[in-house]
């Protein structure tokens, strides 16, 4: 058992740390500015475990070698940028029509293209939702500090294996890099779940088939269980189909084993928002600035209040909407133009006055400019 | 090996799987599945013990007909989800089904990288020398000349040697044979299963459907007796010329020799990673 540790970790180390934590043992890669170090810390951890490392010759092998490793039972993790994400769309949908659980990490950095590799950005907000083609649900994490870094990698493991099914971490350059303190807790304190596996013999066993929870058991490939996995629509046994009355139920257990936990799935912080007046929603990087803008604002005698969200997907519709309710106005930061505004409008439904702050020359959203932003609230 | 029974192949299909399969009339897909069943019975493995993983495509039916593990993945990744469930589970038996279009266009890139990998899995290349599923476009195996839904004009890229290509990226196994040659078939399934590194069995395959009917190649028949008239074996190739060479083809085994395998290398790494981990040095 280990015990507590205090440690100054980069943002990608504390992804590592949060990953064998949540008990991966499978990482699959290929090398990209900002989230390298993710995959060379992983090539120094896994093989004295006797657990997979493995560099691939691109991201669409690393996601597949993951997708097949977790099919055979392994916690699989892949890390990579903008281009690199863009490459593993496909399979991602791939995961998601086969249910097979897996972590992507997205330390996110300038686009489209090539961009600019070594400073952050937020611009793939909307495509680690709606990035594979065809209709899906997404769980996509996003954290600003390192220990949230350790936290949620340890939380979308967890969801992975619960929900069957790809979730990604929406990391930024500037969170990945820098060094922060943070307190790895004890093997004791950390809760770790683990997928579950048919309890019935092989010959009873229904691949697709669900009891209440609409999460399919998932059998170890080479476990005696012998299922079909495949990326076609497919019936309860596995097997393609097209049958409308096949399909349709198929397509709507997909949506509802995510729409049924929307609050479980909920992640924010609240920063003073309760008595705020002038509400500032952020997440990842910008939510530093934020926190500091808060800080920085309310010794000026504003204001102001922090709803930071974690779970960028499933939308946290519930909490933006209560923290927007009776607010002045409210302010979505983010340097993309605009990506999670568009989302907070959504919900908004006419309770406040939702302003944007953009920013694509590279550089962070400092306090000031937020606070800037709010002087043309009247 | 045609001594296994009909029986034996019936016991290792899937029944609950709505039969008849997908393939038209004349493809060799059917044959290439009967040979597969034949050599994993022959090798004595069991059921539990196999994984067969495809891409997209004709090819990429066939696992769903067997009753192993079976994974249909995406198009040309095969060898990357094959990648991960033999690194993850290295005792099972791992074997993936792709096609030319599948192996050497889209999948290029993979294989290449698993024959240089040497991990211990066996590719069969279905090359019927054309995108059949999708209506008969030219893949790049098509040979030079030939029509195709997108060379109405005749083919102008030159082909991919199959064979050639994976013995050179440094395939442990390598072995090329028709579904006219049901026997030797067999027995190359056999061996490349055997192998502890990659091994590539390619499989010279009709499509009568859109690739014969297009060129008028004939009937489904007839194309098969093209095989038996144009493949030769091994040893008469290397003593043909270039002229004798010309439109013919060699069959059987091309390349077979140990080299040190992924796995066998990663075990020595994890045993060294894990004694400086123990010295505290890493």
């Amino acid at each position: 058992m280990q015990k507590n540790r205090a440690r100054l970790l980069q943002g990608n180390e504390a992804i590592v740390e949060g990953a064998l934590a949540a008990g991966c043992n499978f990482y699959a890669g290929y090398p990209i500015t900002p989230s390298s170090e993710i995959m060379e810390l992983m090539s120094r951890e896994l093989p004295p475990r006797g657990d997979i490392f493995i560099q691939m010759e691109d991201e669409i092998a690393s996601i597949g070698a993951c997708i097949g490793a977790s099919l055979a039972g392994r916690k699989a993790l892949t890390a990579t940028s903008g281009p690199g994400f863009s490459l593993m769309q496909e399979n991602l949908g791939y995961a998601c029509m086969a249910e097979v659980p897996l972590v992507v990490v997205n330390v996110m950095r300038a686009g489209p293209s090539t961009g600019m590799p070594t400073t952050a950005a937020q611009g793939d907000v909307q495509q680690a939702r709606w990035g594979t083609h065809g209709d899906h649900p997404a769980i996509v994490l996003c954290p600003s500090t390192v220990p949230e870094c350790f936290n949620l990698t340890i939380t979308a493991f967890n969801h992975a294996e619960r929900f069957r099914m790809p979730v990604i971490i929406l990391a930024d350059e500037m969170v990945a890099h820098t060094r922060e303190k943070v307190i790895l807790p004890g093997t004791e304190e950390t809760e770790v779940v683990e997928r579950r596996r048919p309890t019935v013999p092989p010959d009873w066993y229904i691949p697709y088939k669900t009891d209440g929870s609409l999460i399919p058991r998932l059998a170890d490939l080479g476990d005696g269980y012998r299922y079909h996995v495949t990326g076609l629509t497919h019936d309860e046994r596995g097997f393609p189909t097209s049958r409308p009355d096949e399909v349709a139920p198929f397509y709507a257990r997909l949506f509802e084993k995510i729409s049924r936990q929307f609050a479980y799935l909920d992640n924010v912080k609240n920063f003073m928002v309760d008595d705020a007046e002038l509400l500032i929603i952020a997440y990842g990087c910008t939510a530093r600035a934020a926190r500091a803008a808060v800080r920085l604002g309310r010794e000026r005698g504003m204001k102001l209040g922090l709803l930071q969200i974690m779970s960028l997907w499933p939308f946290p519709r519930r909490p933006v909407t209560d923290a927007l309710t009776g607010k002045r106005a409210a302010l979505v930061p983010e340097l993309n133009l605009g990506q999670l505004r568009r989302e907070v409008l959504r919900v908004n439904d006419g309770r406040t006055n939702v302003l944007g702050l953009s920013k694509m020359d590279g550089t962070m959203i400092s306090p000031d400019e937020i606070l800037n932003r709010f002087r043309e609230v009247k | 090996m045609a001594q296994v029974s009909r029986s034996v192949v019936y016991d290792w299909l899937r029944h609950d799987k709505k039969f008849p399969h997908v393939w038209c009339p004349g493809c060799g897909l059917g044959i290439l599945l009967g040979s597969l069943v034949r050599a994993f019975v022959k090798s004595g493995l069991t059921k539990d013990q196999v994984v067969l993983v495809s891409g997209i495509g004709c090819s990429g039916r066939l696992p769903v007909y067997v009753d192993v593990g079976s994974v249909h993945t995406t198009h040309g990744r095969a060898l990357t989800f094959a990648t991960g469930i033999k690194l993850a589970k290295p005792e099972l038996t791992v074997v993936t089904v792709m096609g030319d279009g599948d192996a050497m266009a889209i999948g290029g890139n993979h294989l290449i990288h698993a024959a240089r990998r040497n991990l211990g899995i066996a590719a069969i290349i279905v090359n019927n020398q054309t995108y059949g599923m999708t209506g008969g476009q030219y893949s790049p195996t098509t040979p030079l000349g030939a029509k195709s839904a997108t060379a109405l004009f005749g083919q102008i890229e030159p082909t991919f040697d199959v064979s050639g290509l994976c013995a050179s990226a440094g395939a442990s196994f390598v072995a090329r044979s028709t579904v006219f040659h049901v026997d030797q078939m067999d027995r190359m399934l056999g061996q490349a299963i055997a192998k502890a590194g990659f091994s590539v069995v390619e499989i010279l395959s009709p499509c009568y459907t859109n690739f014969g009917r297009q060129n008028r190649l004939g009937s489904q028949i007839e194309m098969m007796k093209e095989y038996r008239r144009l493949g030769v074996t091994v040893d008469r190739w290397q003593k043909m010329n270039d002229s004798e060479r010309a439109g013919r083809f060699p069959l059987g085994v091309l390349v077979d020799k140990d080299l040190p395998t992924f796995l066998d290398s990663y075990r020595g790494v994890c045993d060294t990673a894990a004694r400086l981990r123990g010295e505290g040095r890493i």
